[in-house]
């Protein structure tokens, strides 16, 4: 399982994304660029350049046509994947830490950031796929404000049915999709102890959260039951689920500021693997010689990318050893 | 290494106020105070003089009263009785009433001339106590307390499986726990706040003692219930005795008894050290730090405090202090008066040890209990090291060294055998280099066997426990400029196999280019640990064998040892090392005492097998519980030793049981795990489908080919793959450059 290194950005990685077909990965980072790779060789597709800050966060619609960013530039920048152009620019008040489109592609959210005396909103934009995609709606189709604590992290349920948001205080919130309408909040991680990253299934029905408190955790997307808690020796800042396989990824390190003080050694900078179902961790991968910022895992389940604090992207794809790996009892069962 | 006193927040005092429960010593020695009249003092014992030499007597008063306060002849009140002679006595008040504190603490029992002693007392004091009724005229025998049955403070010994209790204090929290081997420790108590410094366990682990600023608190029984407390305020050390009889605790700041503290009295202010009585839980005598001259000031570097100060002997009937460079104070238990009463001078004095066991000699008959001790070069007269038999502290044999930088004293636990490790430097003062110089005390005339093989500086020696082997560490001088330090190396002893009596001590092997700097023998002797501690470079830990059982090496023929390294175990940042008392666990561990990083502790086997790693936030100390002597006679253990077989088949069939029960049980939990894991995704799955077809939507709805930025034309293309390649011309511009 040679890694191939990505060595294409300048400052640390912020969030890294497979398309669904898992061919192409994209990345962005706190140096202001997109880049788009090739998953299976890590070439470089090219660039998509225009932000005026760090970009915090990166989507890809379904069928891999539209690309959108969001940046503390305070701005949401929708991308045509193909010519590299940028389609639309929405403004905010504040710098926008999370976009998502929903599973449909017809929508995307927008989380933004609490300050200057705004409220963290989530916002969901109406996505036109007419013509050369610049006929855009300028303002948002639905918008949640988050009284309590802001939203850190939120994603779209199966059918886009609620929107799901992690939290600064370590809750977790559902909303109604289509009516913005808070219908849950559950106190899913240790207060105050802020969810990092949230991603969903291949289906939708259950998700995972990554928190500042040591531990990750599977919940359920129609009532946030907490299913299963994965617990790790060190702040998380991403998890995501493997398709194909029963396992979870997690990645995360101390915290970038208390690194300069410490030996690589004890920044625990590995991703761990965890099994979904037993919670017991089955491995790690060495690496990075800073935190992980972001793990996502290809579509089909094939390959993982981790994004660093140390400025570099490892693709992985898995070897056989890893679909050969099973507990007695998943054996077992799979005989019957 | 406790943390210092300074570094403990108000907030810390605070919380400790709340967690021990001084209340029941407080409402015993409650002292009633009457307002007003604290300034007052009554002196009595003065001359009777008459009304003409009344002024005299008081001015000559005035000037002793003034030493300690203020007052003026005017608050001197000396009656005088109908013959116009005073009294003998006089009322004095003082300006404020911790000088009338005073004044009692210093002039009480000071003489005023040759025929009179001042007796000093408060005004309070003489109401309190001399007031009619308040103490009955008639003796009434005091009631006896009815027996009540104390929990059983050995019940820990008595487990049906015979594991060993540890205590663990991490963060805030003190827990006790079983070691259950591989499987993660049983939980006995865990309280937060248990303690503020340090927990420490008596010597055959009947008591665990915790450190408050208000003092120490001893625990005990099944379930940690308080024992006993000694209140020596802002106590930083302790030091149980071997037959946990008596307690010595010693704080920098010296104690100030203030009105109303119980227990402690005015014979306690101002000394550092308390030595207590555990049973009766009263202090026996107080003293004064030696090593501390004078107040202590912030811009003088602290000098390290000699802690144990006091050491005692095997039997703890004596216990003795040195004044360095002077004399040895020896006190005789239980009245803890000073042998002789003088202290033995000892002109000179560095160190000194005593025995660790009561050793009969070859030829001596009358009870005596051991202790060396070395003096340096003074003058022409060389350097001697001595051994001193108490009580006749008469000085059984000397040996004069020269050119000697540095003396230790190692005792080997059962007394047979000390080491003398002797730093000599060269005549230039500039190469150093170690002799051994073994007494052994048990044979007639205590002869002395020089081991000089050694060219290096040793810095590190261990005795076997129980046992005649011996272990040492050597360094060399560290080239100048080298951020790292030198290499070191470790050398082992073993006597020659020559009949009863053991032989000459050989080098049995060293081990060269290590880094190891610490040695930890089993508590029963064979097994050593050696470690590289207190290190960021380098933290191995070589698990050896002293009587390995396979094929011994031709040129070790002779020696009774068959050294062989077992394996080598590491953890990173490793600050302590503790074996368990049974001698079948080691623990290593990495306290955030020293460093933060990656803290907690390591369980390995005597083997050096890692059974488990406990990563531990804020972790501090790891002890196991010490346990008492084993009761058997030599014979019997001798028996157990010989039909081991037969009791391990017994174990292991247990083992066995509890490992099978225990895989069972993971099995059965993982299919259970598994099946409700399964059962979820099913009923999810039908619970989206339903609500798919209530929303009218398609059974693919989240599939790519039907989200809004599908083409318009959706290929079918079933399940093959067709690989497409599409090259397509986004822009083209051609530019002219210069």
């Amino acid at each position: 399982m040679r890694p191939i290194l990505l060595a294409g950005h300048e400052r640390s990685l912020n969030q890294i994304k497979f398309n669904r077909d898992g061919d192409l990965l994209f990345s962005v980072a706190k140096d202001k660029i997109v880049c788009a790779w090739w998953s299976a060789n890590g070439e470089r597709l090219g660039t998509y350049s225009g932000h005026l800050g760090a970009i915090w966060t990166v989507d890809v619609s379904p069928n891999t046509i539209l690309l959108a960013t969001g940046s503390a530039d305070n701005s949401v920048r929708l991308w045509n994947i193909k010519t590299g152009e940028c389609v639309k620019v929405w403004e905010f008040p504040t710098a926008v830490k999370r976009v998502e489109f929903s599973p449909d592609g017809s929508k995307l959210l927008a989380v933004t950031e609490k300050r200057m005396g705004f409220l963290g909103t989530i916002n969901v934009l109406d996505i036109n796929y007419d013509d050369d995609f610049t006929n855009q709606a300028e303002e948002p189709s639905l918008k949640i404000t988050c009284t309590e604590s802001k939203a850190t992290v939120a994603g779209w349920s199966y059918l886009g049915k609620y929107i799901i948001a992690g939290h600064e205080d370590g809750s977790v919130s559902q909303y109604d999709g289509k009516t913005g309408e808070q219908l849950e909040n559950v106190q899913a991680h240790e207060f105050d102890h802020q969810i990092n990253d949230l991603q969903f299934s291949p289906d939708r029905t259950h998700f995972l959260t990554a928190s500042k408190d040591k531990s990750a955790k599977l919940m359920s997307a129609r009532n946030l039951a907490i299913m299963k808690t994965y617990v790790a020796d060190t702040p998380l800042n991403s998890a995501a689920i493997t398709p194909k396989k029963e396992y979870v990824i997690l990645g995360g390190g101390q915290a970038a500021m208390d690194v300069t003080t410490t030996s690589a050694r004890q920044g625990k900078f590995e991703a761990r693997f965890y099994h979904k179902v037993f919670e017991d961790e089955i491995g790690r991968v060495r690496g990075h010689f800073g935190p992980l910022n972001t793990i996502h895992v290809h579509p089909a389940g094939t390959a993982y990318a981790s994004g660093g604090e140390d400025g570099y992207v490892r693709v992985h794809h898995f070897d056989k050893p890893y679909f050969d790996f099973m507990y007695e009892v998943e054996r077992e069962q799979l005989r019957r | 290494m406790a943390p210092s006193f300074d570094t403990l927040s108000e907030q810390d005092l605070h919380e400790e106020e709340e967690e021990i429960d001084f209340s029941d010593l407080k409402a015993q020695y409650e002292v009633k105070l009457e307002e007003g009249l604290d300034t007052f003092i009554v002196i009595d014992g003065l001359p009777v003089v008459p009304e003409a030499n009344r002024q005299k007597l008081i001015k000559f008063l005035l000037r002793k009263l003034n030493t300690v306060g203020h007052t003026s002849e005017d608050a001197v009140f000396m009656p005088i009785n109908a013959e116009n002679m005073s009294e003998g006595f006089a009322f004095v008040e003082y300006e404020t009433p911790e000088q009338a504190v005073a004044a009692v603490k210093q002039l009480h029992g000071t003489p005023l001339d040759k025929k009179h002693t001042l007796l000093v007392n408060k005004l309070m004091d003489i109401e309190r106590y001399g007031r009619e009724g308040r103490i009955d005229e008639e003796y009434k025998p005091p009631t006896l307390e009815p027996f009540t049955e104390k929990e059983h403070l050995r019940s820990w010994i008595g487990d049906a499986n015979a594991r060993d209790q540890f205590a663990l204090y991490r963060n805030e929290k003190v827990g006790v726990f079983w070691n259950n081997k591989n499987n993660p420790p049983e939980n006995v108590v865990d309280r937060a706040h248990w303690t503020q410094l340090f927990v420490q366990w008596s010597p055959k682990g009947t008591y665990l003692a915790s450190v408050h600023p208000q003092g120490v608190q001893l625990w005990g029984g099944p379930a940690f219930s308080k024992q006993k407390q000694f209140p020596h305020p802002f106590v930083q050390l302790i030091e149980f005795s071997p037959l946990e009889g008596y307690l010595t605790t010693w704080s920098s700041r010296p104690i100030q008894v203030e009105e109303g503290q119980p227990i402690l009295t005015y014979e306690e202010d101002g000394k550092n050290i308390i030595v207590w009585d555990i049973v009766s839980g009263k202090p026996l005598r107080s003293f004064v730090s030696h090593d501390l001259g004078g107040p202590e000031s912030e811009a003088q570097p602290k000098k390290k405090v000699q802690w144990p100060a006091f050491k005692w002997s095997a039997d703890e009937k004596y216990v003795a202090r040195m004044l360095q460079g002077q004399s040895l104070s020896i006190y005789e238990l239980p009245r803890m008066n000073l042998l002789g009463k003088t202290s033995v001078k000892v002109e000179g004095i560095m160190d000194f040890e005593w025995s660790p066991a009561t050793v009969n000699r070859d030829g001596v008959k009358q009870y005596e209990q051991l202790l060396s001790f070395w003096t340096p070069e003074i003058g022409s007269n060389p350097a001697r090291v001595g051994l001193m038999s108490i009580p006749s502290k008469e000085i059984v044999r000397t040996r004069n060294l020269f050119n000697v930088s540095d003396v230790k004293l190692h005792w080997q636990s059962q007394g047979t055998y000390v080491c003398v490790k002797v730093d000599r430097h060269s005549k230039s003062k500039k190469s150093m280099a170690t002799n051994l110089e073994i007494f052994r005390v048990r044979e007639k005339g205590v002869p002395v066997e020089v081991v000089d093989s050694l060219k290096d500086t040793v810095i590190n020696f261990a005795w076997e426990p129980n046992g005649g082997r011996f272990v040492l560490i050597t360094t060399g001088d560290a080239p100048s400029g080298a951020g790292a330090p030198p290499k070191t190396a470790v050398s082992f002893f073993a006597p020659e196999k020559k009949g009863v009596q053991a032989g000459n001590f050989k080098l049995v092997r060293t081990v060269e280019k290590k880094n190891s700097n610490a040695i930890y023998w089993s508590p029963k002797g064979r097994f050593v640990v050696v470690a590289t501690v207190h290190s960021q470079s380098s933290y191995d830990l070589d698990f050896w064998d002293m009587d390995f059982e396979g094929e011994k090496n031709e040129s070790e023929k002779d020696l009774a040892a068959n050294l062989q390294l077992m394996k080598t175990a590491e953890h990173y940042g490793v600050t302590d090392i503790d074996w368990d008392p049974t001698g079948r666990y080691v623990v290593s561990s990495a306290s955030a005492w020293t460093h933060s990083m990656e803290n907690g502790w390591n369980l390995h086997t005597f083997a050096g097998e890692t059974l488990a790693e406990n990563p531990t936030e804020k972790f501090k100390q790891f002890i196991w519980r010490p346990r008492p002597p084993t009761l058997l006679s030599k014979e019997e253990q001798k028996q157990v030793r010989k039909n081991l077989r037969e009791y391990s088949k017994e174990f292991e069939e247990e083992d066995k049981y509890a490992v099978d029960i225990a895989n069972t049980a993971v099995v059965e939990k993982r299919k259970r795990v598994l099946n409700e894991w399964v059962a979820w995704l099913r009923r999810e799955k039908e619970l989206l489908s339903e609500e798919k077809d209530a929303y009218g939507f398609p059974e693919d709805a989240d599939e790519a080919k039907n989200a809004a930025d599908a083409s318009a034309v959706t290929q079918d293309q079933g399940e093959t793959v067709v690989e497409e390649l599409v090259e397509e011309i986004v822009e083209e511009s051609e530019e002219i450059i210069g």
